[in-house]
């Protein structure tokens, strides 16, 4: 079977700099700079436009030929200075890549020294991350941003009395899930240091006149702060080194939830608990009635959907999420492939217990291999980003487009999937999608489903 | 008002006075400048992926792959190999103890799966740091695999996309003269630097069929190994755009004394003058074919004339900008551009050369900015400054458009609507119809205050 394959064809991950880019998008007045040459940031743009459909801009060293031999570190100082200069930034957040971490390019020591260089300039901050892409997906490349700015600023402020704020670590949402999620705390009557929160900054409103840097994001003002919030709430699989909430745990005790990613019943009912269990607050009744409709709705639509196999794909938090989600609808997850490693299989078969058996699980996996299952297993639906279609198309599976990237229709910015209103809007879709296929593939063509 | 241009570009950015200005151009681009350019890989990878029965494979990190999955609507009529993205995903033990071996194996495995014309093998920046023998494992696979297996050396970080588009044509160049070129026309030619995009290529070969000219080979869209190894057998290469390919035509002028043609079928001038040109440089051999070309265009022109008028009508007066890959695709633009009533205020593109920008200030209007490597911050100026109605850009330039309240199409790589030939001016004239006439911008608010200024400006004059 094609698990075995040293090629890799049509990639299920993207890579390391651009999730580092992504994360830095969510900072209040952050430039994201990629030190390597001009192409990866260009590719990533591109990518990063097509999906949200908002100006990226993201700078890059435009290393040429002599910096690879020579060292990158001229072009990064004169890189910082002209960014500085033009978009006049209160962060620059710096990725490596490929090709600087493999010159040796050490990116920490870089800054210091231009610290000191230009010590008599009014100087944004510097955020640097690692990000080689061989050791790593996009996912990764987000997580140890959020962790390296955290590192970088949390306790630079006095820490005053602790207060009420939660830190949340969303992990890869869409825009809208993260307005969707503040939301939830605001119901509760919380303040919230979200970070990443790209909620305004890849979503924004048609401007004026032209703007530098989008507005929103979290400042780093707050960020510094969060080492006093009450406690932290995490999404998703962290790997040693990239949980910024286990960082201010370990120095400065806030208290660390790490939950999964909450689409679906489940997932929302740990976070809803989370909340209630830091805060000791009362359930709003706002979410009893949410969670009260989403039952009926199970209800309504369960011999739609009930044994139809699903395949799900894209970026390892995505899928355990959404496995989790299916499960509790009746839907069987047949396949869950992912790009990336994050210990799927356990943590698939324990989301999978009591519901239904664990599907094959796919790590590190590509289009191809996916492929190849899905013509095995013949999947009904497929759920994931726009790159599946290809496969949908092949096989004849309706896809239902969440995650990222979505290149093929519009709106991917706006997709919701957390909560119970993110999961009642999965459900309307799934069930249409199970009920489209039954009205075309009858002859009558039922008017009345 | 001022404008927000970097010291270091201040001489890659000029207002047409005289016609006699030049823009420095050809340079690195300016570190931390958000610059629109790609890499060299990308100039390659751009050539050579229409060629639809040869594997392409991507030696190097998965990124590079990813992002140049299948983005091009470059179409082909039958195998679809190209639209697959192979990549050797090199993993840090790759980086430390090198790729090699990865991509023998890569290759073995993929050339078995997919049994492919031909290979080629790109070098991304990474492949160049780590010192991979490319040619070396090429050598050994097309022994091995019995098929040409190609090394395109295209480190990213060697230059722009320019030096991708020679890294391509001197792969190309290999195939070139391996195969027979028997049973050619004498009126014969190859298509050079158009991608399909669309399906154009289909177009353009409708009309030369028409016109009595056989094509030996696509170069590069709807492209095939086995044309491309024959197409020596051609009497004339034509060549498109910006010279994407232009090196390649320039090699087999010297190894196979076959002339070419430089042609652009953008806009109803450019497109006929092409035909035409091409009718001259037969007419010793096949009488009727002045003929024939102009009954073709006539024809055409009927067609499309009529709707292209109207279109004139509403159009006209307003203002466009430009900002392309290339600059040659930019001069057809300016002339489309006047037939449907408007004029170019801005017009700039990533990779121009010194002769290109003269050229660009040549057939502007006074007062239009010509800029190369611009970067959105620049563009975005110029066009609240220009009060441009419409921009003409690839995907990247789309959202900066929109945000400021301006129309848009998309001229890139990425297009879906043919816009070479004379149905591709009409479907150009209709897009630029479409965004401009839209509703939507009555309620946008750049636009608002674009018109409040205007008024504002009328009271106080
Ligand atoms: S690594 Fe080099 S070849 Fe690949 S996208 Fe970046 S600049 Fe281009
Ligand atoms: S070289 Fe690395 S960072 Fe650049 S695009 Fe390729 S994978 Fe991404």
């Amino acid at each position: 079977m094609a698990e075995n394959h040293v090629s890799t064809t049509n990639a299920c991950k993207m890579c390391t700099p651009m999730g580092a880019s992504l994360a830095f998008r969510g900072v209040k007045g952050s430039m994201p700079f990629i030190h390597g040459s001009q192409g990866c940031a260009t590719y990533m743009r591109r990518y990063i436009i097509s999906h949200f459909r908002e100006p990226a801009d993201i700078a890059s060293s435009s290393l040429g030929e002599k910096h690879a031999v020579f060292g990158g570190a001229p072009n990064l100082k004169k890189g910082i200075l002209n960014v500085t200069e033009k978009y006049n930034p209160e962060m620059i957040g710096i990725a490596s890549t490929c090709l600087t971490e493999t010159i040796g390019d050490d990116l920490k020591m870089i800054t210091t020294e231009f610290l000191s260089e230009f010590a008599d300039l009014d100087l944004p901050h510097l955020v640097t991350v690692s990000t080689p892409s061989y050791s790593g997906t996009h996912l990764n490349g987000w997580k140890l941003a959020v962790r390296s700015m955290i590192e970088k600023f949390a306790g630079s402020s006095p820490a005053l009395t602790a207060d009420n704020t939660i830190n949340i670590f969303p992990n890869f949402l869409s825009p809208a899930d993260i307005r969707l999620l503040s939301g939830i705390f605001r119901e509760y009557g919380l303040k919230t240091m979200i970070l990443p929160n790209i909620s305004d900054t890849l979503d924004s409103p048609s401007w004026e006149e032209y703007i530098n840097i989008p507005e929103g994001g979290t400042s780093v003002n707050e960020i510094a702060l969060a080492h006093r919030s009450g406690a932290s709430i995490e999404f998703g699989y962290f790997h040693k080194g990239e949980s910024a909430g286990s960082y201010l745990e370990e120095n400065f005790s806030v208290k660390n939830y790490n939950l999964l990613p909450p689409v679906g019943m489940r997932a929302t009912d740990a976070l809803l608990s989370a909340i209630e269990e830091i805060t000791g607050l009362e359930r709003p009744q706002r979410f009893v009635n949410e969670r009260g409709r989403l039952i009926d709705a199970l209800v309504d639509g369960h011999k739609y959907i009930n044994f139809k196999k699903a395949l799900v794909y894209g970026d390892e938090d995505f899928v355990v999420s959404m496995v989790s989600f299916l499960c509790e609808t009746g839907v069987k997850p047949v396949i869950a492939a992912s790009g990336g490693k994050a210990d799927l299989r356990k943590r698939i078969e324990a989301i999978c217990e009591g519901f239904c058996p664990c599907p094959l699980v796919l790590e590190d996996s590509d289009f191809d291999t996916i492929e190849i299952a899905a013509a095995d297993i013949k999947p009904d639906l497929m759920i994931g980003n726009s790159k599946g279609f290809k496969i949908s198309k092949k096989l004849g599976i309706p896809l239902i487009r969440a995650g990222f990237p979505i290149h093929d229709r519009f709106g991917g910015q706006r997709i919701i999937t957390t909560g119970y209103e993110g999961a009642l809007s999965l459900l309307d879709l799934i069930v249409n999608t199970a009920i489209t296929t039954l009205q075309e593939e009858t002859r009558v063509g039922y008017g009345y489903m | 008002m001022t404008l927000s241009i970097l010291k270091e570009r201040k001489d890659q950015v000029v207002e047409r006075i005289n016609g006699n200005e030049t823009v420095s151009c050809s340079r690195e681009s300016l570190a931390g400048a958000v610059s629109q350019r790609a890499c060299v890989f990308c100039g390659s990878r751009v050539v050579l992926y229409p060629i639809a029965d040869a594997l392409h494979l991507i030696h190097g990190p998965i990124g590079c792959a990813a992002y140049t999955w299948d983005i091009r609507g470059a179409l082909s009529s039958g195998p679809e190999l190209h639209r697959l993205s192979f990549s050797t995903d090199l993993r840090e033990r790759d980086i430390i103890f090198g790729g090699e071996k990865k991509l023998e194996a890569a290759l073995d495995e993929l050339i078995t799966r997919h049994n492919p014309k031909a290979a080629f093998v790109y070098s991304t920046c990474i492949v160049g740091i780590i010192g991979d023998d490319l040619g070396a494992v090429c050598r050994k696979m097309t022994e091995l695999k019995k098929i040409p297996v190609i090394p395109v050396q295209s480190e990213g970080f060697k230059g722009s996309k320019r030096e991708g588009y020679f890294a391509a044509c001197k792969a190309m160049f290999t195939l070139v003269g391996t195969g027979k070129p028997e049973n050619i026309s004498p009126v014969s030619v190859n298509i050079l630097g158009d991608f399909n995009l669309a399906g154009e290529i289909w177009i353009i070969r409708d009309y030369l069929k028409k016109m009595g000219v056989e094509v030996v080979a696509n170069i590069t869209g709807d492209g095939r190994v086995d044309d491309i190894r024959r197409c020596h057998g051609a009497a004339l290469n034509l060549v498109q755009c910006s010279g994407a390919t232009l090196d390649l035509a320039k090699m087999m002028k010297e190894k196979f004394n076959i002339p070419f043609l430089r042609v652009s079928y953008l806009g109803i001038e450019d497109m006929a003058e092409s035909l035409y040109i091409v009718a001259d440089h037969f007419s010793h051999i096949d009488k009727d074919i002045e003929e024939k070309t102009r009954q073709l265009v006539k024809t055409e022109l009927e067609q499309i004339m009529p709707e292209i008028k109207k279109i004139r009508e509403e159009l006209n007066g307003k203002k466009a900008a430009i900002y392309v890959g290339g600059a040659f695709k930019a001069f057809s633009l300016v002339k489309a551009f006047r037939r449907i009533g408007m004029s170019v205020v801005l017009v700039g593109s990533q990779t121009g050369t010194d002769e290109d920008y003269r050229e660009l200030a040549k057939i502007t209007d006074p007062g239009t900015v010509i800029v190369d490597d611009s970067n959105p911050r620049e563009l975005s100026d110029f066009i609240v400054k220009k009060g441009v109605d419409v921009f003409v850009g690839g995907v990247k330039e789309r959202p900066i458009a929109y945000k400021l309240g301006v129309a848009f199409c998309d001229h890139n790589h990425e297009r879906k609507i043919a816009l070479e030939g004379f149905t591709g001016m009409l479907n150009f004239a209709r897009e630029i119809h479409n965004s401009v006439t839209s509703p939507v911008w009555k309620f946008h608010p750049a636009r608002l205050s674009r018109v409040e200024e205007k008024s504002s400006e009328v009271c106080c004059g």
